[in-house]
């Protein structure tokens, strides 16, 4: 599974990258996010409750930055366990850009579902993930808005 | 004979009343004092190591009773599960059956394949329960594609190249012959799509061990009860087969995927001794999808040389066959000896030469499902048919007509090892283009285009081999059971009777069939006969219900136990009559003599059997209770001629059939509705895999069918009202003249709609299931 996009955030490429790396502000932004911690390796620990058509469940999983190249590019290695509901796990290419309307941020994310997910979600999961991507960079630029 | 219930009337169906008013009693209505509940924990994985298994939180849940990992089970002496027909190899060796341990020990290798079950108070706390079972896996490279399995990493460790077996069948030489001398040689390259059976009630079992007999009592979904409990018994080593009794209740549909022997009735069973307690499980839809045995799915090279008028001299076939990960119970003969087999179809092709890679992949295992090898035969003889014909410029209709075996060459040997008893393939033809109107055809065609759409035509004349089978030549092809069948008549005192047989019903309608037989052999009432199956308990054996098989061979063997019957009734009444039985005749349900005005009804002989005053009893033994083994001559060859006629839409690809009309050969016909009710039935499947059905593992091997919001059933909006009937040469081996039908919708019917879609295309082919986004993209490509 491969999905790319971007989105313009209306920071400077320092303050969006020191945003993503807050715990509290990913929290914040990642819809159903009930819990986001970072441990002192710099991984993140997330729980995260989602519904893709019927499966329905909690998620709790690991984020990792790989070769951190501040302010301009990381990748996020991302695996996450729901039961019986699946699991998934991936990695995300991040890159930074400063443009006029502040910065353009470009990701590609390839990664494998399985499991129930995988299923009886495989034609739901990626119009899911789209929406929980657009939502999660509605609200970060919201961050800087009116 | 009664006109209104005997041999040839439609009677209503016995059964039907029970189950359209809900009081059928299927496994899971079953419940017994003390009962628990099990739920299965399956493999997320399609490949990997199991590193370890925790199942300590588990076991913490509230309700949880225990939960149990394979190497419970092997340590326990719990054998796996076996493949019972060993295939042989073109080298000579035997296939390669891979450990298949009920409950995966060391490895997975199928999403879904279970590695723990957990039994619990209620089914919540079981559903609980395995989701707080925890393993580590290592996860390894999937094997999924099956034209490619040989190729690629090898899953079990005494499987090189993926293989199971590579075998063949014919004269190699004297096809190549053939091929050599023949003016043309049509080539096709098709695949037979993966379908997943859907029985409407899902496999259950509910298993429970009585402490104080030693004896356990398995209730499950199963085509043949006996040969469950003889595999469960001799190969899993569960209990002594006499402490087991196994009872499969009403059943909802089997279709074949209920035939195996399975991991979860095996894992019930045997751990309800440990846990002291029954335990029930009951599969829902999605564990159905993933663990049921799959059908079909090969890949195969048709090749075949014809002379340039068009007759057929020589037939290559090489298929590879998806096994899925493990050999499961009759995996191995399906695309063996059910398939190539069937390769001379209903024509004098006199060279044919079949060979048949059988692959291991990381997918769920593929075994029988209604047809069996058969429909991939007809699909692979029927396209490669149709195709030449069109190559030649020929009428498919007149090539068929060309190079049928002639009513007059029965028996008939075939170059690949089958005798056809009898046929007559052309009367079957003309009734169905008779039928079919097609003389009216252009004259649609016509309409059809003016409006727009394309229409095509499509024929498909399929043979089968049911009733499978001689015992001692099944044996001899590495079968591990015979295929006889076992029936029981008892005649009560009263003179009704209850019939004991070891077919088993789980939608035919035998009940009603066999008590139509057992009414009309012995002059009375429909209503006093009571067809008693699927009761390890209640029958001596039985070999069970699959190909067709139960009315030629369970038929027959109730059959042969009248005779019996009849015959010491016979022996009664001489005593009553004072004369000697070869001087008795038995019609109509009257025992008679010649020197007496007096026949004697067969209640009455009944009544005497049972009160014996009349005949000396140091010579004749009292009461009236027959058994009979009935072991086939062959098998029998249902054949028939369809015809499909489509109407494809180019901007949206929707195919709409708009005429299938289906004439069987069925030999002689007990009940024609429910035998019509059958290929309906089979029609239908048969459509659901050229239009809709397919089986669809990702590239990682998950399975991305496994709902019904991506694996498309047929529905009554998709097929067309059916036009069925029927011609007859009854079977000249068995005493009834029956053949069988249960799978010959299934057979005939993929061939003859994508016959008629690439008539309608102007395509070679186009694959299955031929939904409209397939059809559309073939128009597109070819414009």
């Amino acid at each position: 599974m491969e999905e790319s996009g971007e989105f313009v955030i209306p920071a400077s490429p320092q303050e969006v990258w020191d945003a993503l790396q807050k715990p509290d502000i990913l929290k914040e932004c990642i819809d159903g996010c009930e819990e986001m911690t970072i441990t002192d390796d710099g991984v993140f620990a997330c729980v995260v409750a989602i519904k893709v058509g019927p499966v329905k469940a909690r998620f709790t999983g690991t984020v990792s930055i790989v070769e951190p190249n501040p302010p301009h590019s990381y990748f996020l290695d991302v695996s996450a366990r729901g039961g019986g509901a699946g699991f998934g796990s991936g990695r995300a290419e991040v890159k930074l850009q400063e443009v006029a309307e502040g910065t353009c941020l470009t990701y590609h994310v390839k990664g494998t579902i399985g499991g129930k997910l995988a299923q009886i979600g495989t034609r739901l999961f990626q119009s899911f993930s789209r929406k929980m991507t657009r939502t999660f960079f509605d609200r970060f630029s919201h961050r800087w808005m009116g | 004979m009664n006109a209104e219930t005997g041999i040839g009337a439609s009677v209503l169906r016995k059964e039907d009343a029970r189950f359209i008013t809900g009081k059928g009693q299927y496994t899971d209505d079953i419940s017994v004092f003390g009962q628990t509940h099990c739920v299965f924990v399956r493999s997320p994985h399609a490949r990997a190591k199991i590193n370890s298994i925790n199942t300590d939180a588990a076991m913490a849940v509230d309700g949880v009773i225990r939960v149990f990992t394979g190497s419970e089970l092997v340590e326990d002496g719990i054998g796996d599960l076996p493949c019972g027909w060993v295939v042989t190899s073109k080298d000579g060796s035997p296939m390669i059956a891979p450990p298949h341990p009920p409950i995966a020990t060391a490895v997975v290798n199928y999403v879904g394949e279970p590695y723990a079950f957990v039994v619990a108070e209620t089914l919540q706390a079981a559903r609980d329960g395995a989701e707080a079972v925890e393993a580590d896996f290592e996860i390894l490279e999937a094997v999924v594609e099956t034209a490619t399995a040989s190729s690629s990493a090898q899953i079990h460790e005494n499987a090189p190249n993926n293989q199971a077996y590579d075998w063949e069948l014919g004269d190699k030489e004297a096809t190549d012959a053939a091929f050599a001398n023949a003016d043309h040689v049509t080539t096709l390259d098709i695949t037979n799509n993966r379908l997943i059976p859907n029985a409407i009630e899902p496999r259950a079992a509910l298993g429970s061990f009585d402490a104080a007999s030693s004896t356990y009592t398995l209730y499950t979904t199963s085509q043949n009860p006996h040969v469950e409990r003889v595999v469960l018994a001799l190969f899993v080593n569960v209990a002594p087969e006499a402490n087991l009794r196994v009872i499969s209740p009403d059943v909802g549909g089997g279709f074949g995927s209920k035939i195996f022997v399975y991991a979860e009735e095996t894992a019930v069973i045997w751990a309800s001794a440990k846990v002291g307690r029954p335990i029930k499980w009951r599969a829902d839809r999605t564990e159905s999808f993933l663990a049921d045995a799959h059908g079909r799915d090969h890949v195969t090279k048709a090749e075949l040389a014809l002379s340039s008028d068009g007759e057929m001299l020589g037939l290559r076939v090489k298929t590879i066959a998806n096994m899925g990960a493990y050999l499961s119970t009759f995996s191995s003969s399906v695309p063996t000896y059910l398939y190539g087999t069937l390769m001379a179809g209903q024509y004098k092709t006199p060279a044919i030469y079949v060979e048949t890679q059988a692959v291991f992949t990381n997918t769920a295992p593929v075994d029988a499902y209604r047809g069996a090898g058969r429909p991939e035969a007809t699909y692979v003889v029927e396209r490669v048919v149709e195709t030449a014909a069109r190559e030649l410029n020929m009428d498919p209709v007149e090539l068929r007509r060309k190079n049928f075996i002639p009513p007059d060459a029965f028996p008939y040997q075939t170059p690949v090892a089958l005798e056809y008893d009898t046929g007559n393939y052309g009367a079957s033809m003309s009734m169905a283009l008779d039928l079919a109107d097609s003389d009216g055809y252009a004259a649609r065609k016509a309409t059809s285009e003016a409006n727009g759409k394309l229409r095509g035509r499509g024929y498909s004349c399929y043979i089968e081999a049911c009733g499978i089978a001689p015992s001692q030549l099944v044996i001899s092809l590495g079968a591990g059971v015979g295929l006889f069948e076992s029936a029981e008549v008892r005649v009560d005192v009263s003179g009704s009777v209850t019939v004991m047989t070891g077919s088993h019903s789980h939608g035919q309608g035998h009940e009603t069939t066999f008590a139509q037989l057992v009414s009309d052999r012995l002059g009375i009432p429909f209503e006093s006969v009571n067809v008693i199956h699927g009761d390890t308990g209640r029958s001596d054996y039985g070999l069970g219900t699959y190909g067709s098989r139960s009315i030629a061979v369970g038929g027959s063997a109730i059959d042969r136990a009248l005779d019996k019957i009849i015959a010491k009734g016979k022996k009664i009444a001489a005593h009553m009559f004072e004369t000697t039985d070869d001087q008795v005749e038995f019609a109509e349900g009257q025992f008679s003599y010649a020197g007496s005005n007096e026949p004697k009804p067969f209640a009455e002989i009944a009544g005497a059997a049972y009160i014996p005053a009349v005949y000396p009893l140091d010579e004749l033994e009292p009461g009236l209770s027959e058994k009979a083994f009935y072991d086939p001559q062959n098998f029998t060859y249902p054949a028939g001629s369809y015809v499909c006629e489509v109407e494809i839409d180019p901007s949206t690809g929707v195919t709409e059939i708009q005429k299938f009309v289906a004439v069987d050969d069925f030999g002689n016909v007990i009940n024609p509705m429910i035998v019509e009710g059958q290929v309906h039935g089979g029609l239908a499947q048969g459509i659901g895999q050229a239009l809709l059905e397919h089986g669809i593992y990702d590239a990682d091997g998950n399975l991305s069918t496994g709902s019904y919001m991506d694996y498309a059933m047929p529905r009554a909006a998709d097929l067309p009202d059916f036009e069925v009937d029927m011609t007859s040469t009854p079977c000249t081996h068995n005493p009834l003249g029956v053949k069988g039908c249960g799978e010959a919708g299934a057979i005939g019917s993929p061939a003859a709609v994508m016959n008629a879609i690439t008539d309608a295309l102007g395509v070679k082919d186009v694959p299955m299931p031929a939904t409209p986004h397939t059809v559309w993209e073939t128009i597109q490509q070819g414009a």
